[in-house]
């Protein structure tokens, strides 16, 4: 059964959702919290499994699909995905317990399942067509989720995300098949997996075009500003259950696809466009951040806050070397966790008074003390205070980037620092001083099913940020095989000395020789 | 005195015409049964018309496995061509109308299945796109595309509405303009070659080194025009919208589908040599075409308030997006063709259907066509299923991975990267994505909207067991569409490239 863990990770939730029709409406959230559970073990028995020392894909599996055109499929995990999927789960699993939605709540737990398999599709998927399909159908049920259960303007909202990120992928998809024919030119067979690809060295003209084709996918959904316009709009009209998925998850597919795609396919076009894309995430960091602080509405500060960090994010990955990229792999998870719980949290008022904006909130410490203190918690995390699972992340993305461009590095670091400012002022507007509004007087404190979500989150924020070893060594050694497939397969002068070669090191197997 | 000629029967070939001639025997079975006793029900030629296409089918899947042994059959004075692409292009035509035809069997009573002759109609038809497409006989040629399309405005016009008729005698006037283009320029090709023969003109335009090139070129206007015409290409689309909405739902993507496949092979057989030996001029035209009938019709749907002409236009970008393969002309482009119309076969038949089964007979006070997008608001609450399967059409004609048409998209895509189209292989890539907001529309009015009062009783007011079962094959299709590809792709592949495109 462990050989088709993987299988069983992305079936299983799509199984129990077809098997939830018949489920009655009442039962339905038992029933969802459940088979999210039994999957979240099932990712938890993966991560057990998983050896640690090995730096190349574990749990492969491999069946013909359409074999005349060479696609298969073709699973796997490594430490960089190992670590996503177990957020996915775990993610699906508090989103559903903690769900206060009651609207069609059968519908919703339904589609929620199969979102969760086609999070897991994207994370497992080691051939690129079957990543594609996985990618593009999370579209479907994550438009559903704001389009019939968000606010006002939902419709335009899901629609304009649908769109966006499907236009996008269409001219990934061009750049997919190009791989594809380059590889058929090279070998005369056609094949779609990614680890076969890896082995290609392509002209670095190829690869610029390649890298701007697979860009435009992946730039759209992370989403890299100027292309981050869609996800105000989604987050803001998304009921909570939605704005935590999207912002936890489906965005993390973007910067995973960097990671998995860009860099090893192209290595020469990542250092040919690094800088232009720090300069980028830069602004990202600066411009969101600035936003963030002209909001009023609390779930617009947390979901530009959360553009801002996919900007460290970014940086991280185009540090090129195995600290920049452990450490954004490593943020992904932590921006995970933290704009998750936050969304959570700004669910958790926005069912109590439904509204959002700041200005109707002051003092709500003293009403609600737990709720305060797990709300600065996590915003102390947002900011990325040492012990709390962000700093981890931004340091060693930082530190990675260090290496290419202090100027560069220096100001992005001082932008975070700066960025603190919005999320401690909405804190402030929010939590401290009197209760000035009358309707917040008598405001219950947090309930158990609210707890339930919140807890685990605070204490894996907590966990992973004094203690990062258990997940930060697997993410490690995977990256370095990585970065020293690229330092192999660089071309010019340049990327050679800017991706190091980690060949002196001991126990460093290329990802060829891993298989 | 002039020797009589001698001609063994065995050197005919008869066995060629056999497919076409079961659908015939069945047409004239039906008018004979017809004519002994009259006022029997649709549902007994139904099944005579399913029985005889099932014949039809049997008899190209035979000769499907001679091809593959022994190569291309001629017969009938080397006037029937049996090659892959005939006898593929013969199976879709066929197994389409196979789904079609159960169609009939509505729930409410319709004029057009009274009459006998209505599926007596429908066999000549199918006889004459099989004769179009196995021959490359510019009169047989023309003969079968008259046969079907005369065959045709009269279904059409059985629908027995104001706006059938309308329909019926614009499809007629267009189509006769059609052929007489289409005369003119075969006509031209007789004169510079001497021959009907499409392989035969090829030959001696080679051997010639085209020192014709102004005929030519005139006769490909001319043969352009007319296949501008019957493939509803733009500038030549005007005729579709309103021929789709006249039309019963059925019908309309019974014609989205096979009429096109016909006039794809005879457009493949004639213009792709062309392609070929480096005519630019033709190049040039036909990828300004191929774009322009993308784009443009994409652009129309955008604005259409009623499902049924915006998926008339819909159906015209997909003829366009398919149109790209005879511009391609590499084997594995032609594949696409036929994988992509295969697929497209099945949703798009779901999706005419799905619109048929909630077929009215008067519209209500305020109901400004048969299908506005109102009609489907909220459907989601009140006819999940129906909602669901329609979803799913909708979702597999935008290219959403895994249904169908993706599949289809994703080869042909791919078959224009292989063959150096770069920038063609990015415009297809994003209409896909225009389109893809016309198509979410429908999804928006079922999924996120509040159902409005009064259209709830018409949702599968016409549905059947029958209907039903189609919409069921339909949807069956279009997700399993996966597993299917590999085999669908080995034996296209094999039938295509063993013909020669």
């Amino acid at each position: 059964m462990i050989d088709h863990i993987l299988t069983l990770l992305i079936f299983f939730p799509a199984l129990a959702a077809m098997l939830g029709f018949v489920v009655a409406n009442n039962s339905m959230r038992a029933y969802g919290i459940a088979v999210a559970f039994i999957e979240f073990a099932l990712s938890l028995w993966l991560w057990y499994a998983y050896d640690p020392m090995v730096s190349g894909m574990q749990f492969m599996e491999s069946a013909p699909l359409i074999a005349a055109f060479g696609i298969n499929y073709l699973l796997g995990v490594d430490g960089i995905s190992l670590f996503i999927i177990i957020l996915s789960t775990f993610f699906t699993l508090i989103g559903i317990a903690s769900l206060t939605e009651t609207r069609r709540i059968k519908n919703l737990i339904i589609t929620l399942l199969f979102l969760e398999m086609t999070m897991v599709g994207v994370f497992a998927a080691l051939d690129a067509i079957v990543f594609y399909v996985f990618w593009e159908l999370s579209l479907v049920p994550m438009l559903y989720i704001i389009g019939a259960w968000g606010g006002p303007l939902r419709i335009y909202a899901s629609v304009k995300f649908f769109l966006y990120t499907f236009t996008g992928s269409l001219i990934m998809l061009v750049g997919m098949l190009f791989m594809a024919y380059f590889y058929y030119q090279a070998t005369g067979q056609w094949s779609f997996s990614i680890l076969e690809w890896y082995r290609l060295i392509l002209p670095e003209n190829f690869q610029l075009w390649l890298f701007a084709a697979f860009f435009f996918g992946f730039a759209i959904k992370v989403p890299m500003f100027p292309f981050h316009t869609w996800l105000p709009y989604a987050h803001g009209q998304a009921p909570t259950i939605g704005s935590v998925i999207l912002a936890a998850i489906l965005l993390k597919m973007g910067t995973y696809a960097f990671v998995r795609f860009s860099l090893p396919l192209f290595p020469d076009a990542s250092v040919f466009f690094m800088f232009p894309i720090a300069i980028i995430a830069i602004i990202m960091i600066i411009y969101t951040a600035m936003v963030a602080y002209a909001q009023e509405d609390i779930k617009q500060v947390v979901a530009y806050s959360s553009v801002s960090h996919m900007g460290v994010i970014i940086l991280g990955t185009f540090a090129l070397n195995v600290e920049g990229v452990s450490g954004s792999v490593f943020l992904m998870l932590a921006h995970g966790v933290v704009s998750g719980a936050l969304f959570l949290l700004v669910g958790v008022i926005y069912d109590r008074r439904h509204t959002k904006l700041m200005s109707e909130f002051g003092g709500l410490a003293s009403v609600m003390p737990r709720y305060a203190t797990i709300f600065g918690i996590m915003m102390m995390a947002s900011v990325g205070l040492p012990l709390t699972i962000n700093f981890v992340g931004e340091f060693l993305s930082l530190l990675g980037f260090y290496k290419q461009s202090h100027m560069l590095t220096l100001t992005a670091g001082v932008a975070i620092i700066v960025g603190a400012i919005y999320m401690l002022a909405a804190y402030k507007k929010m939590f401290f001083g009197t209760v000035t509004n009358d309707a917040n007087r008598h405001l219950k404190d947090v309930n158990r099913t609210e707890l339930i979500g919140l807890i685990p989150l605070v204490i894996v924020a907590i966990w992973l940020g004094v203690y990062p070893k258990p997940v930060l060594e697997p993410i490690n050694n995977s990256v370095e095989s990585v970065i020293q497939l690229m330092h192999d397969k660089a071309q010019s002068a340049e990327a050679k000395a800017r991706i190091p070669d980690l060949s002196g090191k001991n126990g460093i197997t290329t990802m060829q020789e891993a298989h | 005195m002039l020797e009589p000629i001698h001609v063994s029967l065995a050197s005919l070939n008869i066995a060629t015409l056999a497919p076409m001639l079961i659908a015939i025997v069945g047409a004239l079975t039906m008018l004979v049964i017809d004519m002994a006793k009259g006022g029997l029900h649709k549902s007994l030629y139904v099944m005579i018309s399913l029985l005889f296409l099932l014949l039809d089918l049997g008899a190209l899947v035979d000769f499907g496995g001679v091809f593959l042994k022994n190569g291309t059959v001629l017969g009938f004075f080397d006037v029937m061509l049996m090659d892959g692409i005939a006898i593929l292009s013969q199976i879709i035509i066929v197994a389409g109308s196979m789904l079609f035809i159960p169609l009939a069997l509505t729930s409410k009573r319709f004029h057009e299945y009274d009459y006998p002759e209505y599926f007596a109609l429908f066999l000549f038809m199918i006889a004459g796109f099989q004769f179009m497409v196995a021959t490359d006989n510019l009169i047989l040629i023309f003969v079968g595309l008259e046969t079907a399309s005369l065959a045709l405005y009269t279904l059409i016009a059985l629908h027995n509405r104001s706006k059938s008729f309308e329909a019926a005698v614009k499809y007629f006037t267009m189509g006769a303009l059609a052929a007489g283009f289409y005369a003119f320029g075969s006509m031209i090709l007789y004169a510079i070659s001497g021959s009907v023969e499409i392989n035969q003109i090829a030959t001696i335009l080679a051997e010639d080194h085209y020192s014709n090139i102004g005929y030519v070129l005139l006769s490909m206007a001319f043969m352009i025009a007319a296949f501008g015409f019957k493939l509803s290409m733009v500038p030549f689309h005007t005729w579709t919208p309103d021929v789709y909405e006249g039309s019963s739902a059925a019908l309309a993507g019974y014609m989205s589908i096979v009429p096109k496949i016909a006039g794809f092979v005879v457009a493949m057989r004639l213009f792709e040599f062309l392609v070929h030996s480096g005519i630019v001029w033709l190049q040039v035209i036909l990828y300004i075409g191929v774009v322009v009938t993308m784009t443009a019709s994409n652009i129309w749907a955008l604005v259409q308030t009623d499902v049924k002409r915006m998926l008339a236009y819909s159906s015209i970008s997909h003829a366009g997006f398919v149109m790209a393969a005879i511009l391609i002309g590499t084997t594995q482009a032609n594949t696409g063709l036929f994988l992509y119309w295969a697929l497209f076969s099945f949703t798009n038949l779901g999706a005419f259907t799905m619109l048929w089964v909630n077929r009215q007979k008067n519209l209500l006070p305020e109901q400004s066509s048969d299908h506005p997008y109102e009609k489907f608001s909220g459907m989601i609450k009140t006819m999940p299923m129906g909602a669901v399967m329609m979803g799913l059409f909708m979702l597999s004609l935008a290219g959403v991975p895994p249904f169908g048409l993706f599949w289809g998209k994703l080869y042909m895509i791919g078959s224009a990267v292989s063959a150096g189209y770069t920038v063609l292989a990015l415009i297809m890539a994003l209409n896909s994505a225009i389109a893809g907001y016309y198509y979410l529309k429908l999804i928006v009015f079922m999924f996120m909207k509040e159902p409005m009062v009064g259209y709830e009783k018409f949702y599968f007011m016409n549905a059947s067991l029958s209907l039903k079962t189609i919409i069921g094959i339909a949807a069956v299709g279009t997700i399993f569409a996966v597993f299917a590809v590999n085999p669908l792709l080995k034996v296209i592949t094999l039938f295509v490239y063993n013909s020669g495109y």
